[in-house]
């Protein structure tokens, strides 16, 4: 039973401390050992049913709003289908790009020039088949939310070094590297980076603390969060589009 | 596990061994607990979570696979409320967030089925305000249990007075008073979350805690429930940095950094007393277990604490 403290207590226990001012408190008392165990929760234990039967209606409500089709990939993918950049990479930038520049637009009335992700944050292949809830929260578990960050050309062209440097394949949009041999050709919207103007690059909160090495994003001028989860960014396009067509294409190749 | 064993002398406060002693005198009778010819020994049995992070069933795949699960957690906590009623049942905060569960349902099942395992208290962590203040207000009417938290003010919030600085439970007569610390929230959750949530210093609301719980309350055990973190390089607070510099805590049950401990760390405060920092991970994989055992009146200079962890 548990017994709380109230008022009436504290009076008690008062009167009895002046009561008792001559000799220890009677009433304390004091521990004399100590013992500590962690205990494992898993298989040998049984679940109590009255527990499973609260979860149930959850769960399969849960299940069947997870579990029902938004829209059909026709071919399965994975961030390791292709070097440098990925059919599931390019969808993440392209639905970032495609839900979060609006919102972008409606506040500050500029324009996102480049999307960068980070290859790591891509939790999960998608099968070829129906896409649903659970597909979005197995390829983005984490709760990361879109935010501009404005770069300044010099910090552009760090992010640029770090992308020939890692050669990986981050979801990108809005660039077109090539290197050939020792010569970089870079592209930002079919032009030049332009060393008299700020870039607006739409990443996650995670990578402009410069998760993932990517340091040139705390040197951003400034950022514009758009409280904007990029899970629900894929569940929003999911439910609008039918079909997912994306294709790994030239926007980073390496010529050997 | 290895397990340990520590002897301390209650009138020196220093331990008479550091390292691991299996003494024959530890083993005596008069140190074994509740005895049959002591009518005033008690045993107080705490049991431990945090950062369970919406996972209502068990992990599938990856290395924790199978573990977890709350209708399992039930049924541990039922053992050891069989084996000792006066068992106190509290969580250190990050209930909320980190499976569909919490997005879906925003943390009413969390706080649900909490109340059916008969938590007593809960501090809170940053992910708990992942729907907003007005997020974690609307589960309220689901808890049958306190939110114990010391260090934030609510005022001007929609919280304001339904949390609680302490709490004291009495279980057989001994007072267990318990209070709450949480982490910073700047930095980590947005303003317009926690909106005018003021954090307040841990170590000075741990001494004006301490001050009621032991003085004005007369509490014979002291818990701070804490998601503040295990600990930190550099001089960002910790449970461990609390552990050091305050007195009259004698177990910090921690969050937030997800640390798996084996068994408890042993800390010397400022008085050189030991206090006890504990953390069971994340998402219900373990359950954390501190037993208790007391005597009526204080010791004496011959008496020995025994930690045995």
């Amino acid at each position: 039973m548990t017994v709380i403290c109230r008022k009436g207590l504290i009076v008690l226990a008062f009167a009895k401390a002046v009561l008792l001012t001559t000799s220890c408190k009677t009433d304390a008392y004091t521990t004399h050992r100590v013992n500590a165990q962690l205990m494992q929760i898993d298989t040998a234990l049984s679940a109590v049913d009255d527990i499973e039967k609260i979860i149930k209606p959850y769960k399969e409500s849960l299940d069947a709003q997870m579990g029902s089709a938004l829209a059909y990939n026709p071919i399965a993918m994975s961030k390791n289908d292709t070097p440098l950049n990925t059919r599931i990479g390019n969808m993440l930038a392209g639905i970032a790009r495609e839900q979060g520049g609006p919102i972008f637009e409606k506040r500050t009335g500029k324009k996102i020039d480049l999307v960068l992700l980070n290859h790591g944050g891509i939790r999960s292949a998608i099968p070829a088949g129906p896409v649903t809830t659970r597909t979005a929260y197995e390829v983005m578990p984490f709760e990361n939310e879109m935010v501009i960050a404005q770069l300044k050309p010099e910090q552009m062209k760090e992010l640029i070094d770090y992308l020939v440097q890692g050669r990986r394949a981050h979801p990108l949009d809005g660039i077109e590297i090539t290197v050939q041999e020792n010569e970089v050709n870079v592209l930002l919207d079919g032009k030049e980076l332009d060393y008299s103007r700020n870039y607006n690059v739409l990443t996650n909160d995670y990578l402009l603390t410069g998760g993932d090495n990517m340091e040139f994003f705390t040197r951003a001028v400034n950022s514009t969060s758009l409280n904007y989860k990029i899970r629900n960014a894929m569940i929003d396009y999911f439910n609008k589009i039918d079909t997912l067509k994306f294709a790994a294409d030239r926007r980073f190749t390496v010529v050997e | 596990m290895e397990r340990r064993k520590f002897i301390k002398h209650s009138a020196t406060a220093s331990l008479i061994a550091g390292t691991a002693l299996w003494s024959p005198m530890a083993i005596g009778h008069n140190l074994m607990g509740p005895s049959t010819t002591d009518p005033t020994a008690k045993k107080i049995t705490i049991l431990h979570t945090n950062d369970t992070h919406s996972h209502i069933e068990p992990i599938t795949g990856g290395r924790n696979d199978g573990r977890g699960g709350v209708a399992r957690r039930a049924t541990l906590i039922n053992k050891v409320r069989q084996e000792n009623a006066n068992t106190i049942l509290l969580d250190c905060g990050d209930i909320f967030q980190g499976t569909p569960y919490f997005n879906f349902y925003g943390g009413e099942l969390e706080i649900k089925l909490m109340s059916m395992l008969g938590y007593d208290a809960a501090t809170l962590g940053n992910h708990d305000f992942d729907n907003g203040i007005e997020g974690l207000y609307k589960q309220l009417p689901h808890a049958s249990f306190d939110f114990v938290i010391s260090n934030y003010d609510f005022s001007n919030t929609i919280m304001e007075g339904h949390t609680s600085p302490y709490r004291v439970i009495v279980k057989d007569g001994v007072r267990v008073g318990l209070f709450g610390l949480g982490i910073e929230l700047q930095g980590l959750v947005a303003p317009s979350m926690y909106k005018e949530t003021k954090y307040l210093d841990p170590i000075t609301v741990t001494q004006d805690m301490v001050a009621a719980l032991r003085d004005k309350e007369q509490c014979d055990i002291v818990i701070c429930m804490s998601h503040l973190g295990y600990s930190y390089r550099g001089d960002k607070i910790s449970d461990m940095a609390l552990a050091q510099k305050t007195s009259g805590i004698d177990l910090i049950i921690g969050g937030h950094t997800h640390t798996f401990l084996d068994q408890p760390e042993m800390v010397l405060n400022t008085k050189g007393e030991t206090v006890l920092v504990n953390q069971v991970g994340c998402y219900g994989i373990n359950l954390g277990r501190i037993d208790f055992y007391l005597k009526q009146g204080n010791l004496t200079a011959s008496d020995k604490v025994v930690y045995e962890i």
